[in-house]
């Protein structure tokens, strides 16, 4: 995705608007805007892209955006905080989103969110691991029902799941990173 | 292009690829070798819903047959019996169930959604080329109002209205939305749909487009569904390349052209004027209405919003007629509705039946009634917004009056069926909470009055509650329906009254009881261990992860229920069934 985004824009450099002194730090963001030149009718695809880049949406960078599309930040602030979809804290570089689905629930979608919980030692208010790792959380639904219940590692999807195949799914993402560290 | 018969291999999602590798590998080979004229193409589909893990679900179109296949010898019989020899082979025959009728779903699982000429080939945007070259656009209006379709997204308002209305506004610029932003909890029809056949949406906006006069179409989708995204991306490059959307399509004076949108996960954009607000730019709250969006709407533009398996009807309408689909249905809900039935039944999945077909067949008939041996106890239609309905409203012919005269409605189609280890104030507390969290805040009685409602469930969940809090609710709720700005507070209130008129005694026994006979108010359960059955082995306080349970071999075991976090893992466990839940 990162990829993507800066070669989108940099084919878009050469006319695109000039902005005034854009801070080194945010190259990434100014070329995100760049690609959706300035318009603040675009502002949720912008932090999408946002927060595909950063994993959360940092106030810092909220900031600049609100300043870049002359916008109040109160309302990029609004938009962030409406959305279920936007995080305001780092999230882990695994985000489990287990499905809470009607589906899923009635078939004990609740007591795969426990186990993942207590095998990652998390609770309802600690939801991110120290090692930035994992991140858990549940989403209203995921629109797999047929498997319920299902949850979705970043960009995969798990369905039947019991307890067993949730703890081998989460330890088997343990073992993958650590034999990418060594 | 021409193909006489189709070869489906049904795989569950992306699980089940390699299982079906050596069937389809089998199936090309003996093709290979028996029809060297190259008439049956072999299909990768993919099933909505549970598939038997020990077989492959294999259909046949046009015959409409299914087998189910074990390993590669069944595909060589299939192949030369059936195919080329066309005699029936009854041993791999599978059941099929007739009373499902897909007009929505014509296409998913049959074509690559990926390859528009595949669509092609199945009349594709034939219905387009239709009405810009045969057709007025109120010809086309009027084709859709006789056709009697009314949107699937819920409410049931007519179709070909809301085109009119948009139609005779006022303005220079027109939009088309299409609403994909299907949030309600157990509902995936929509999504189905953009997976598996992506260009009868973008048809059916440019159909619309062109009869209502505008010239650019939004899809609002949710950004939880990348594939479908991914799929309508490329269906709209391949039909831009083709001259099917673009400028002057077709070589016509109608030009139409389409640009995704994503959602960010908020169940109120489902409300079109919060869809609006969100498309572009802001926070997802509704407006009031009146003035209509028909009117009124994106950037102050008269825009027709529809619902996707309202769009995905559309083609079919305009090229087999409005009385051919007039036919099918009640007197007021016609054509199809397509339904995710899902929760206790043993066949959970996608069905399309026409309205009026009863809640009995598509539970008990179609999705192979409730597994486990367990009974049947209600089933939720309409989401977070309808209501339960019990055993003996099951033969009911399903239409939009019938659901609301039951106190339900038949929102986007999710069906949750329930057995008896199911709980009402659960479930009621399950949806009062989604509906508490959804809510956006803009205005008090949705805002206050769920969030009161939610109060008053968790107390009777935890034996707190008082019968009089039931007359509060039914108030609460009614003030809900009359005064709040959308449907989301409108409805909030809606399951509960509806569990309220069905399951009252469950309710009472909450209660004044204090007992929930579905063991899911975990704060209303004890755990017992009966001493007349139990054969003193241990297991349950080996098994304890509170170390709840005392005692030992000789003198007998007890659970200390101060103790107890109430898991359920020594009931589960105990073989002697020795330990007693209430």
């Amino acid at each position: 995705m990162r990829d993507n985004i800066e070669n989108m824009a940099s084919e878009n450099d050469a006319d695109s608007k000039k902005v005034a002194t854009p801070v080194r730090q945010y190259d990434v963001v100014v070329k995100i805007l760049e690609n959706y030149q300035y318009n603040h009718e675009k502002l949720i695809p912008i932090l999408h892209a946002v927060q595909e880049e950063y994993r959360y949406l940092p106030e810092a960078v909220m900031m600049y955006v609100a300043n870049a599309l002359g916008i109040s930040p109160a309302r990029v602030y609004g938009v962030a905080t409406f959305y279920a979809h936007f995080a305001l804290q780092p999230k882990g570089k695994y985000v489990v989103r287990v499905c809470d689905g009607t589906a899923c629930h009635v078939k004990g979608s609740m007591n795969m969110f426990e186990t993942i919980k207590k095998v990652l030692s998390l609770s309802d208010k600690k939801t991110t691991t120290d090692d930035l790792l994992f991140t858990v959380e549940t989403v209203s639904c995921l629109g797999a029902c047929g498997l319920a219940p299902v949850m979705m590692v970043n960009g995969d999807v798990y369905g039947q799941l019991t307890e067993n195949k949730v703890k081998d799914i989460i330890e088997n993402i343990r073992k993958h990173e650590a034999g990418v560290k060594k | 292009m021409s193909f006489n018969r189709y070869i489906l291999i049904y795989r569950e999602s992306d699980a089940g690829v390699d299982k079906n590798e050596n069937l389809f590998d089998a199936f090309m080979k003996e093709l290979g070798e028996k029809d060297p004229s190259n008439s049956v193409q072999v299909v990768d589909a993919v099933m909505n819903g549970k598939a038997d893990p020990d077989s492959t679900l294999v259909k046949i179109i046009p015959d409409n047959i299914y087998f189910k296949c074990k390993d590669p010898v069944d595909a060589i019989k299939i192949v030369d019996d059936f195919i080329i020899k066309n005699n029936p082979v009854k041993k791999l025959e599978a059941a099929a169930n007739n009373i499902q009728y897909r007009i929505v779903l014509r296409n998913c699982g049959v074509i690559d959604p990926e390859n528009i000429n595949e669509y092609i080939a199945r009349e594709g945007y034939s219905a387009l080329e239709k009405v810009l070259f045969d057709m007025t656009p109120d010809e086309v209006i009027a084709e859709i109002k006789k056709s009697g379709l009314r949107g699937r997204g819920g409410a049931g308002f007519p179709t070909g209205n809301k085109w009119a209305f948009t139609q005779q506004a006022v303005g220079d610029v027109k939009y088309v939305v299409c609403n994909a932003d299907e949030g309600d909890p157990g509902a995936y029809m929509d999504r189905s749909t953009l997976e598996g056949d992506p260009n009868s949406i973008i048809e059916a906006m440019a159909i619309a487009g062109y009869a209502v006069g505008a010239s650019k179409g939004y899809i609002y989708i949710r950004a939880e569904y990348p594939l479908a995204i991914k799929r309508l991306e490329i269906a709209i490059s391949q039909a831009t390349e083709m001259g099917l959307m673009g400028k002057n399509i077709m070589g016509s004076d109608f030009s139409f052209e389409i640009e995704i949108r994503y959602g960010a996960g908020a169940f109120v954009c489902g409300e079109e004027t919060a869809l609006l607000a969100s498309l572009q730019g802001e926070r997802g709250m509704p407006k009031p209405r009146p003035p209509f969006p028909a009117v009124k709407g994106l950037w102050g533009k008269p825009t027709v919003i529809n619902n996707v398996e309202t769009l995905a009807n559309i083609p079919v309408i305009i090229i087999k007629g409005s009385d051919w689909f007039n036919r099918i249905g009640t007197e007021k809900s016609k054509g199809t509705k397509v339904f995710a039935v899902t929760g206790k039944v043993k066949n959970s999945g996608l069905v399309e039946v026409p309205m009026g077909t009863t809640l009995r067949d598509i539970i008990f008939t179609v999705s192979g009634g409730i597994g486990n041996n367990r009974k049947f106890k209600a089933v939720q239609t309409g989401g977070p917004s309808g209501g339960v309905i019990p055993e003996k409203f099951l033969d009911t012919p399903i239409d939009y009056e019938n659901l609301v005269a039951l106190g339900s409605m038949m929102g986007s189609g999710g069906m949750i069926v329930m057995d008896e280890d199911d709980c009402m104030v659960d479930v009621n507390k399950f949806y009062l909470q989604f509906s508490v969290d959804e809510s956006c805040g803009k205005c008090a009685p949705c805002r206050l009055g769920g969030r009161q409602l939610l109060t008053y469930l968790q107390d009777i969940a935890k034996g707190n509650g008082d019968l009089k809090d039931i007359d509060k609710m039914k108030r609460i709720g009614n003030a809900m329906q009359k005064a709040s700005l959308c449907g989301l507070g409108q409805t909030t209130s809606n399951p509960i009254q509806s569990a309220l008129k069905y399951f009252y005694d469950e309710y009472e026994e909450h209660i004044v009881h204090k007992k929930c006979r579905a063991g899911k108010c975990l704060e209303l359960l004890t755990y017992t261990i009966n001493p007349e059955k139990c054969s003193r082995c241990g297991i349950c306080k080996r098994v304890c992860p509170a170390s709840a349970i005392s005692g030992d071999r000789e003198s007998g075991f007890a659970i200390d229920n101060a103790v107890c976090i109430k898991c359920g893992e020594c009931y589960n466990r105990c073989k002697f069934d020795a330990i007693d839940r209430g």
